[in-house]
């Protein structure tokens, strides 16, 4: 398995002003360090509460918007630094699908136009060409060809959901960056979507990253799993391993309040205490400390490094000291850089 | 040379759907009443306008001093010579109004037509791109609206002399800045909104999102500010022909008939009453179908 994408560090600061007359200058820390690969043909998974820059990270890797250092490379060729001949190369091959299926498609625009539309930028075949693949990707997404003439607002959202994903598909990219994709659906419909987009990724062959704050979609679809915290990746591992054996707490508190369709299940929810911390002002230490149940001494003071705890685990925590250290690769070295400074150390 | 082939061959595919677009409007636009009222009424005044020579030929300008204040036909003393009376200088009221109506839609339309044109363009540049050059622009915008109207006019008329294509150009550029304003606070809050975002995701050139994505959207409020600022201009040009600085007298305008009858309110209504009367309807036809216009060029708003 290769590596398709791989996230090296990325930090993405946003900068606002406050105080007085706006004079002082702050950043938000939206995403600070985070490092992670996606195989080819696999689905990476990033959960975490709304506004711990997950969605932040998945515009930044598609350069929607620009981190503000770090490294993304899609198949070895950084794209931060690519020139305008590349890029266009780069977005044939990567997708996005949004969440608001009511927002992310142009009302004034028909269906035909609105899947057509990456084949027009990309200069792909004739109209004629044109016509036939969107009426055989509408038809491979669960749609028919006589929608193509209808506007987006004749559809539910479930149908637009389709739509986009038939947008998506229609240049066969290999990575596809999914922003919440079911959660403004019906829990009905969210299950039909899911199925389609893991049917269609069987089929196609490409890979997912996958951004949702719903843990149950998250297990579903994914091969590897992220959880975010304040802009920071907290704990990593493989699906099964992560849903099997959570370690960091934040990750057991998440899991505690999935719901579980058996009434006779009896467990211990843990409720965590007061709201996400600022992210202009992130706490100093473990980022989770105030909140974190089973917060020591060391956690206010030093940030926690990451460790690997099993295969392809790692955590980023106090209370976890046995497994080694781990430290992303930088991309295109096949060698753990040494030396590297700890400013992020919480990076994966 | 070959971007320059393919932005033609993809400007041509993309005129198709935009014509079986324009037809589905019009058939919308059939469908509502007000609309089909205001454009069949707006119809009949261009109609009438370019063709009435062929049916009344006077001439617009011919004095008789005899026959001055002669009221309508239906009044006491008025005769089928002249249907709508005459002025104080004993001309003919009904073809002044006919040849006025040329100079009022011709000075409405294409006034507005320039101002869009400059309005909408800078607008959109102003609040897609933002930055310096939105700064630049709506500082420029401040400028012309702090300038009054009539004194810019005056400047420019006063340097260029007055003629039906200088009003155009002068009334046309003061009134930029409505469009420009408005359109700016519709395309920051479009430019936003996620297909904007999917549409540069798959790696849309900006000058492409714009056009595509981002007019399409905000062209509607343009076309029904567009038929409010018509009649603002006729208006407009009432009044600098009052002043003297409109077409050049002794061509007759509506506005000027206004200005010259309201000597006479008291004893001639129909000098001021039937020009006030010809510029509510005509802008009257032109806001009933603009406002049809709106809601069938929204997909959204069809068959509602």
């Amino acid at each position: 398995m290769a590596e398709l994408l791989e996230v090296y560090n990325m930090v993405k600061h946003f900068p606002v002003r406050r105080g007085l007359m706006r004079s002082r200058r702050e950043y938000v820390h939206a995403v600070d360090g985070i490092s992670f690969s996606v195989d080819s043909e696999q689905t990476m998974g990033l959960v975490g509460e709304s506004g711990c820059g997950k969605s932040t990270a998945g515009r930044a890797i598609l350069r929607l918007i620009r981190p503000t250092s770090g490294e993304v490379r899609f198949k070895g060729e950084n794209l931060l630094t690519m020139d305008a001949g590349q890029e266009r190369q780069m977005r044939r091959q990567m997708q996005m699908i949004f969440q608001d299926p009511f927002g992310s498609l142009n009302p004034r625009l028909t269906v035909e136009r609105i899947v057509e539309e990456p084949l027009l930028t990309h200069r792909e075949g004739n109209g004629r060409e044109r016509r036939e693949r969107v009426a055989d990707i509408l038809r491979i997404v669960g749609l028919l060809p006589e929608h193509m003439k209808r506007f987006p607002h004749e559809f539910s959202g479930g149908q637009r959901q389709r739509i986009m994903i038939a947008r998506a598909l229609v240049l066969q990219p290999e990575l596809i960056i999914c922003d919440e994709p079911v959660s403004a659906l019906d829990v009905s419909v969210q299950a039909q979507i899911i199925n389609l987009m893991v049917r269609l990724q069987r089929e196609f062959r490409f890979s997912y990253i996958i951004i949702s704050h719903d843990l149950s979609v998250i297990r579903y679809v994914s091969h590897k799993v992220a959880v975010m915290y304040l802009g920071q990746i907290v704990e990593m591992a493989p699906a099964a391993t992560l849903y099997a054996t959570p370690r960091h707490p934040y990750t057991l508190a998440l899991l505690s309040a999935v719901p579980m369709p058996d009434p006779r299940y009896k467990r211990q929810r843990i409720i965590l205490s007061g709201d996400v911390p600022s992210p202009i002002n992130p706490p100093a230490g473990c980022r989770f400390h105030p909140r974190c149940p089973r917060r020591m001494d060391v956690c206010e003071q030093t940030a926690p490094i990451m460790r690997e705890v099993g295969r392809q685990h790692v955590v980023a925590c106090h209370l976890y000291t046995d497994g080694p250290e781990w430290r992303p690769v930088p991309p295109g070295k096949p060698i753990k850089a040494a030396g590297r400074s700890g400013a992020s150390a919480a990076g994966i | 040379m070959s971007a320059i082939h393919d932005t033609q061959a993809s400007l041509l595919e993309i005129a198709a759907p935009r014509l079986r677009f324009m037809a589905e409007t019009l058939r919308e636009v059939a469908r509502r009443p007000s609309a089909l009222i205001g454009g069949a009424m707006i119809a009949m005044v261009l109609i009438v306008s370019l063709s009435f020579p062929l049916f009344y030929s006077v001439d617009p300008l011919e004095q008789d001093l005899m026959a001055r204040f002669t009221p309508p036909v239906w009044q006491d003393g008025g005769s089928w010579h002249y249907p709508l009376g005459t002025d104080n200088l004993g001309r003919d009221v009904l073809v002044r109004l006919l040849y006025g109506s040329r100079v009022s839609l011709l000075v409405g339309f294409s006034a507005v037509l320039v101002a869009e044109l400059a309005g909408i363009l800078l607008g959109l540049f102003s609040g897609y791109y933002g930055g310096k050059l939105d700064s630049l622009i709506m500082r420029v915008a401040d400028i012309f609206m702090a300038y009054p109207f009539m004194l810019l006019t005056i400047s420019v008329i006063a340097v260029l002399g007055s003629s039906i294509f200088n009003l155009i150009l002068v009334l046309g550029l003061s009134d930029w800045v409505t469009y420009a304003r408005t359109i700016r606070g519709s395309v920051l809050s479009l430019k936003k909104k996620e297909f904007v975002e999917a549409s540069r995701a798959i790696g849309t050139p900006h000058r492409v999102i714009i056009f595509r994505h981002i007019l399409p959207n905000v062209f509607s409020p343009m076309l029904v500010l567009g038929t409010l600022r018509v009649a603002n201009i006729i208006i407009w040009e009432s009044g600098l022909s009052f002043l003297g600085m409109g077409v050049p007298p002794p061509m007759p305008t509506w506005g000027r008939m206004l200005a010259e009858g309201r000597l006479y309110i008291t004893d001639a209504w129909w000098l001021v009453t039937l020009p006030g009367l010809a510029i509510m309807v005509t802008i009257l036809s032109i806001n009933l179908l603009g406002d049809g216009l709106r809601d069938a060029l929204d997909p959204r708003l069809r068959n509602v």
